[in-house]
């Protein structure tokens, strides 16, 4: 069992490594997204740093969901996406892998990239250590959530736009405890309330999102 | 005796069943409507501090409740129909959804609409707008993934799937949200502190609730009998009801 699982991770994170363009795409358009604020809004350093930990927040959210789509599709067009499912493994399992080298290749460079775009926004050091803490609590969730809406929504016409309006509302609460952390250490406040939650989100849809996503992968591939 | 549970369970059963029901739902929502409607306008006094405006309490909570409780029992359907793999449950929470987010709809809109005169803004990112909007959100998804999909039996059961991982989620978004606004709000806006409501208010708003209820019976019920003729159209029952229906 253990093998099965070590082997589709190594196999996705290699896939990823021979495209490096995908991951690098993810990253830009973080990168890209959180430079349009100060455009649009203005240079002046107080404005930025007050919207920081809601733009870093969302412009990772909206990186980890362009990315949703290449967690399941590769598969189901070359058919090892069936072999999985009438594999003798849990499919959950499995499917758990699949989201693991998902988060790293596409979740985790967002995670080390922030603290530098966080500079660019005159955040204070310390709120910059927990805008890392927070990304990295909260991001994993992003992926496993987001694995449902990806499951669901596979080989559906539309399905790149029809993700983000499944997906995003699910993310609102990843949104508002990430945020509020950085928000509250700003303030001087301590972040650790808003952490903890970040922290039992993850674990809540560790357990729950792969047999959800399981179950919604047997739904559309049957 | 024996029960056969499962009569109903059959569009073709059910659709005869379904007619005979409407009328009484339909009735009973325009009666309670009627009513409440009199007791809302006419018989409840003018509150003292807001006027007249606060009239319109009695079809914007009543909507907000419809709202939530639409969303539960069309999970709870959808649930029904993944676990037995029944059709007519799958029918039964399409069939809801619509009239679901309209609720939703009118519980924002009236909200906003009670708001401007009361609070001064058309909007305001109070915990209960902004949960009610989420939730706006999410009858939206269901819907757009239902109809994307082609294949009904499939777009069921994911339509299914998606409200039940969304019935999950419905509390950890409103207690995230309940805390994000009073992080940032303070208590300036206090919906829950309202002056206790006089005995008839409170009448002409269960009225209009029980109303509303009757009447999302009544459309889900006709939305369903045309769900069921779409989709059985190849089957003998419909064909014979087509044939009735021109000789």
């Amino acid at each position: 069992m253990n093998d099965a699982w070590l082997i589709i991770l190594k196999r996705d994170l290699l896939l990823a490594f021979r495209r490096r363009s995908d991951v690098a795409t993810t990253l830009f358009f973080f990168l890209i997204v959180s430079s349009l604020f100060p455009l649009g809004v203005g240079p002046e350093v107080a404005v930025l740093s007050s919207i920081a930990p809601g733009v870093l927040w969302v412009a990772a959210l909206l990186a980890g969901m362009i990315s949703l789509n290449r967690l399941f599709a590769a598969d189901f067009t070359d058919g090892s996406l069936e072999q999985m499912l009438i594999a003798p493994q849990p499919l959950a399992l499995l499917v758990l892998a699949k989201i693991l080298a998902h988060w790293l290749v596409c979740g985790l460079p967002v995670v080390l990239l922030a603290p530098l775009i966080g500079l660019q926004y005159a955040l204070p050091n310390d709120a910059l250590l927990v805008l890392v803490w927070s990304l990295l609590l909260g991001t994993p969730t992003l992926s496993l959530i987001g694995a449902i809406g990806a499951a669901l929504t596979l080989g559906v016409r539309g399905s790149g736009l029809l993700v983000a309006l499944l997906v995003l509302p699910l993310y609102i609460p990843v949104l508002i405890f990430g945020a509020g952390a950085v928000a509250a250490s700003q303030h001087g406040m301590s972040a650790q309330a808003h952490l903890s939650l970040l922290a039992a989100c993850s674990l809540l849809s560790l357990v729950l999102a792969p047999l959800a996503t399981a179950a919604a992968l047997r739904i559309s591939v049957e | 005796m024996k029960i056969n549970w499962f009569k109903y369970s059959s569009p073709q059963t059910f659709y005869p069943l379904a007619e005979k029901m409407i009328p009484w739902f339909a009735w009973l929502a325009a009666i309670l409507a009627v009513a409440g409607l009199y007791i809302s306008f006419v018989m409840a006094p003018t509150d003292f501090q807001q006027g007249e405006a606060y009239r319109i309490i009695f079809v914007h909570v009543p909507a907000a409740w419809m709202s939530m409780v639409i969303y539960i029992v069309m999970a709870a359907w959808a649930g029904l129909g993944l676990a037995l793999n029944a059709r007519l449950s799958a029918m039964m929470a399409q069939a809801l959804a619509p009239t679901g987010a309209i609720f939703t709809l009118l519980a924002l809109v009236t909200g906003s609409l009670w708001g401007k005169p009361m609070w001064g803004a058309w909007w305001v990112w109070d915990a209960r707008l902004t949960s009610e909007l989420i939730l706006l959100f999410l009858y939206l998804g269901f819907i757009a993934l239902q109809s994307s999909i082609d294949d009904p039996r499939r777009a069921d059961r994911a339509g299914a799937l998606l409200a039940l991982v969304g019935v999950v989620n419905v509390p950890i978004i409103y207690f995230s949200v309940k805390w994000w606004n009073t992080l940032h709000q303070g208590s300036s806006i206090n919906m829950g502190a309202a002056p206790k409501m006089a005995a008839t208010m409170l009448l002409g708003m269960l009225l209009m609730a029980l109303a509303f209820w009757m009447y999302t019976v009544a459309v889900a019920l006709m939305r369903v009998r045309c769900i069921m003729l779409e989709r059985e159209r190849s089957a003998d029952w419909v064909k014979a009801l087509s044939l009735g229906a021109k000789s």
